[in-house]
């Protein structure tokens, strides 16, 4: 047994242990449990890699760079997880997913310095004999490629999560022949480089990979943020994989692979919750065309106070609150979840009834309301809960808006017609929390405000169930019912 | 503006066109309010309570907007101020002399009953509002007459049977009265020659009975039942006829607007009632539903059935017809005063507004131009059918998927075959990887996206052994390099790793 072979034998483990962690997180029970396997994945990976390192005897300076390097990321990485608001997760997932991305293309320059730019280096001539040399110019390429996709997409991604950028789509012109023109390009350069590398072209594929990834996502609203976040981490995983195939290192390949595949499969799963076409999405640009003006007669909207929810609340014996981003804005889950606290006191069912694609990353209401310390078998998905809105009395829509339209199945014409959406129009009473008559996302008018069993509370979310919750302290206290 | 509030004249009327309540609102929209002294005494609003919520007492006449229910009798309107607006229900399809008397005057007028059915102006339908109660109302008294429970019992003193009500016409009024109805115990079944109305019957826990056959309703109408076919009508004579040798209860609830309304239940019918069977006829004051229903008369049959012809039956729950009615008005006022400033502004432009206005400023503008109506309740069903055929499906043809699986599997052939050994290896375990991932997630829990997303991410970190393995490889390029992405990377892995912790540790089951 060398150092090598121990090496590869403890990369496989690795990748068994990082296997583990993705099954373990698919279930609450055994959550916790899957990302400490994952934590012990990276550990044995990494120790593996460092005894591989040492042993090709890089020397103590090197070495002290690379602890140092290790240390730093170490320190930022565990500050900034410790430090981050829970409504700000989208952000930090996206700024993390750029990391893996520009980290893909600087492993992939450093392939290339290694290679490619010493013609008559040892390394270079022996991938020639093997005929190899080809195959690892192209795999530079992708590798830098997908990379650079995945930062510049990240970035602005998280420029339009936190606010940095503004969130509405970019409509240039011709912006799918923009996309296939940079896919063009990129085949074109990457030819031209496996036949005869050259710094330039590297530069060049650099460069036209940067500007793909950022008009990608600059096209796609605020609103399908859910789908392009699990889209970047599908891509980062790509971005790692094609690392693995440039070092001929299995473990990065495996675990590339299989980020790269769940991530796919998440964004799939949102594009089914928002009724869109996959590969429209991978495409990238796929925000919503000009809505269709779906003015025309919808009647008038009625509003109610707080203590008048209050009251519709207390008589209530099941009630769904179904948030939506809103809620994450207006910072509104504590108070509900003292909300949910309260009426479960009085012998009030509640629940919580999470869209697919509510909130900017996908099950970031789920966080949200567990940060809240709302138990979280209280909080199910959409399939689940969908059939129980007919049997519930009142159903409180915080902050949500396209999620609960009934357009979507009623309105053929409507932008957003076939999405599957919440059902909450067959509750006794629906009470709409928002801001004002403005539109969703979508840019859809929404019809539930002006059916006959809806009434509005405008303001701020947070404020409003702070006012509900002071106007419950005045009904009839728990004793007087039942 | 000053909003003033008649104190209605009929003797037998006791309902307030302003509560205390609505007060608040109108002021809230800029108004001041006066109400007349007594006003609201027939619907429990003593004028304290009026006080109390900032009106003041005093003549309603001198305001520049007059609410009222019913049309004040001439004297009063003689009292009114010039450039006036009336509101109230002044029936101006009924009541043409009222209509020319108006015109003489230099008022604005504004009949509540002309309120077109059309969706936006449902806030402030009045005659809905009033039949809702009225429908409920009919229930009550026809419990009050009858000498029986309504809800089936089993005592010791031997089995009750439950009561059978039949509505006959299932608009508002006839929902209501469903409604009121059921939830006493009885058994209901209802009739409307709408089948659309048969769902919403269900749901309020009626039976829909229909006449067989129903013909298609092309018409898009008015939104209000119209006149059927003899054929339709000898068909649903037998089965009021046969209802009524079964039931106990019978309301009725057809109206066609403009005309009398249509006779269901002839005299026949009613004596095969048995005796002590009460029937309500809601119709009453447009000449009824029942053959021997007298406006305003309670009147026993000879064979002991009680007919109900009571013309007055949402004013017979004051206080809850007050409150819809002074609601309904505080929305249509907000419409009429869009800035919000106490300025009553009339938009003829807006057809809700114009439906409603009977003689603007001494000129008469009625009869109003027809309003198509947007939402004619027989639409509904069908388009929610055509919604699901219209959208188109997202899944390719079969025969198309097939051979994109083929055309995917011979490039993936030909790709890997052409690929250099050293390469196949790696190709293997990425392709197996790929799977693994997407079937190692595949049943993720929807709440457990977010730390999901993190773990991957944290995962995807592994990228630093690349980096690792770049570091000790020669130039100084490359060790900068290196070192920059092994920095990167050590954020994402402890980063990522110590957040999903974080959050999974926030979740409880309860």
């Amino acid at each position: 047994m060398t150092i090598a072979t121990a090496a590869t034998a403890a990369y496989i483990v690795a990748a068994l242990f990082f296997i583990r962690a993705l099954a373990g997180l698919s279930r609450h029970e055994s959550a916790r449990l899957g990302n400490t396997y994952g934590m012990l994945g990276m550990a044995v990976a990494l120790v593996a890699t460092v005894a591989l390192t040492v042993d090709d005897d890089i020397g103590l300076p090197a070495f002290a760079l690379l602890v140092a390097a290790v240390a730093v990321g170490a320190l930022i990485g565990l500050n900034r997880a410790r430090a981050v608001e829970m409504t700000a997760m989208p952000e930090l997932i996206a700024l993390l997913h750029s990391f893996v991305g520009l980290a893909a293309v600087l492993v992939g320059w450093s392939g290339y310095l290694h290679v490619e730019h010493h013609p008559e280096g040892a390394e270079a001539t022996g991938l020639a004999r093997e005929d190899m040399l080809g195959i690892h110019s192209a795999e530079v390429f992708i590798g830098v490629f997908i990379g650079a996709v995945t930062l510049t997409g990240s970035i602005v991604a998280f420029g339009k999560l936190s606010g940095r950028l503004k969130s509405a789509p970019l409509m240039l012109p011709g912006k799918n022949l923009l996309n296939v023109g940079a896919l063009i390009a990129f085949a074109g350069l990457t030819a031209a480089f496996v036949a005869q590398p050259g710094l330039w072209s590297l530069i060049a594929v650099t460069a036209v990979a940067l500007l793909l990834g950022w008009h990608l996502v600059a096209s796609i609203g605020g609103g399908d943020m859910p789908v392009v976040v699990s889209m970047l981490n599908s891509y980062s995983g790509w971005a790692a994989a094609a690392s693995g195939f440039l070092l001929g290192n299995d473990l990065l390949i495996i675990v590339g692979a299989l980020v790269g595949s769940s991530g796919a499969y998440l964004s799939a799963i949102m594009c089914k919750a928002m009724n869109r076409s996959f590969l429209s999405v991978i495409a990238g640009g796929f925000g919503l065309e000009a809505p269709a003006a779906s003015g025309g007669d919808h009647g008038r909207h009625r509003e109610i106070t707080p203590e008048g929810t209050a009251e519709a609340l207390a008589a209530a014996s099941s009630v769904i609150i179904t948030p939506g981003y809103g809620m994450a804005v207006a910072q509104a889950q504590a108070p509900v979840a003292a909300l949910t606290a309260r009426l479960r006191d009085r012998g009030v069912q509640v629940r919580f009834g999470i869209h697919p694609v509510a909130g900017r990353l996908p099950g970031h209401m789920n966080v949200l309301l567990a940060e809240a310390k709302v138990p979280y078998d209280l909080v199910l998905e959409m399939d689940e809960i969908n059939d129980d809105f007919g049997a519930a009395d009142v159903v409180l829509v915080i902050g949500a808006n396209d999620i609960v339209n009934p357009a979507a199945e009623e309105d053929p014409a409507s932008p957003i017609a076939g999405m599957p959406v919440l059902e909450v129009w067959n509750a006794q009473q629906v009470v709409v929390f928002k801001r004002s008559m403005a539109t969703g996302y979508a840019g859809v008018q929404n019809p539930l405000f002006f059916r006959d069993n809806t009434h509005m509370l405008f303001g701020d979310a947070k404020e409003r169930v702070n006012d509900i919750l002071q106007a419950l302290d005045h009904l009839t206290p728990v004793g007087a019912r039942r | 503006m000053i909003v003033g509030v008649l104190k209605e004249e009929p003797p037998g009327e006791r309902r307030v066109a302003v509560t205390p309540d609505t007060v608040t609102q109108l002021q809230k929209l800029g108004y001041e309010v006066v109400v007349e002294p007594g006003a609201g005494a027939g619907s429990g609003f003593p004028d304290d309570r009026y006080e109390a919520a900032g009106a003041a007492i005093g003549a309603a006449e001198a305001a520049d907007v007059v609410l009222g229910i019913g049309p004040p009798s001439p004297e009063r309107l003689d009292a009114l101020r010039p450039g006036a607006t009336l509101i109230g229900l002044l029936s101006p399809r009924l009541r043409p002399d009222l209509v020319e008397d108006l015109a003489g005057r230099p008022l604005t007028a504004l009949s509540l009953d002309a309120v077109p059915r059309i969706s936006r102006a449902q806030s402030f339908d009045v005659l809905s509002s009033m039949a809702n109660i009225a429908g409920y109302r009919a229930v009550i008294e026809a419990a009050h007459e009858f000498g029986r429970f309504f809800t089936g019992q089993v005592t010791a003193a031997g089995k009750v049977p439950p009561a059978k009500v039949l509505v006959a016409g299932a608009g508002v009024a006839g929902l209501a009265a469903i409604g009121a109805a059921s939830s006493l115990g009885a058994i209901v079944r209802a009739t409307d020659p709408r089948p659309e109305v048969a769902d919403q019957v269900r749901s309020l826990g009626g039976d829909y009975l229909a006449v067989a056959e129903p013909e298609p309703d092309d018409d898009p109408g008015t939104g209000y039942a119209k006149e059927m076919s003899d054929d339709y009508n000898v068909r649903a004579a037998a089965l009021y006829a046969e209802q009524c040798r079964d039931v106990d209860i019978v309301v009725t609830t057809a109206l066609i607007p403009g005309r009398p309304a249509p006779k269901l239940i002839t005299a026949e019918m009613v004596a095969t009632m048995r005796p002590g069977s009460v029937i309500v006829d809601m119709a009453a004051a447009n000449g009824g539903n029942v053959e021997g229903t007298v406006p305003g008369e309670r009147v026993v049959t000879a064979n002991g059935v009680i007919i109900l012809g009571y013309t007055d039956l949402a004013g017979r729950l004051p206080a809850q017809a007050s409150q819809l009615y002074g609601t309904n008005l505080v929305n249509l006022i907000q419409l009429m005063t869009p800035q919000r400033d106490g300025e009553l502004v009339l938009d003829f432009d807006d057809v809700v507004q114009r439906s409603m206005t009977v003689v603007r400023e001494g000129e008469l503008t009625w009869p109003p131009p027809p309003v198509p109506v947007s939402a004619a309740p027989a639409a509904a069903q069908p388009v929610q059918r055509d919604a699901e055929a219209d959208v188109p499906s997202r899944k390719a043809d079969p025969a198309l998927r097939r051979l994109g699986a083929a055309v995917a599997a011979a490039a993936t052939f030909g790709l890997i075959a052409v690929s250099p050994a050293a390469l196949q290896v790696h190709l293997t375990v990425f392709a197996l990887a790929i799977v693994i991932g997407y079937y190692v997630i595949g049943n993720v829990h929807h709440a457990l996206h977010t730390p999901l997303m993190s773990v991957t991410n944290a995962i995807s970190g592994i990228i630093v052994v690349g980096a690792l393995l770049q570091i000790g490889t020669g130039s100084a390029a490359i060790t900068v390099l290196s070192l920059a992405a092994i920095l990167l990377a050590s954020i994402n892995v402890f980063g990522g790793f110590a957040v999903t912790r974080r959050m999974l540790a926030m979740f409880v089951r309860s």
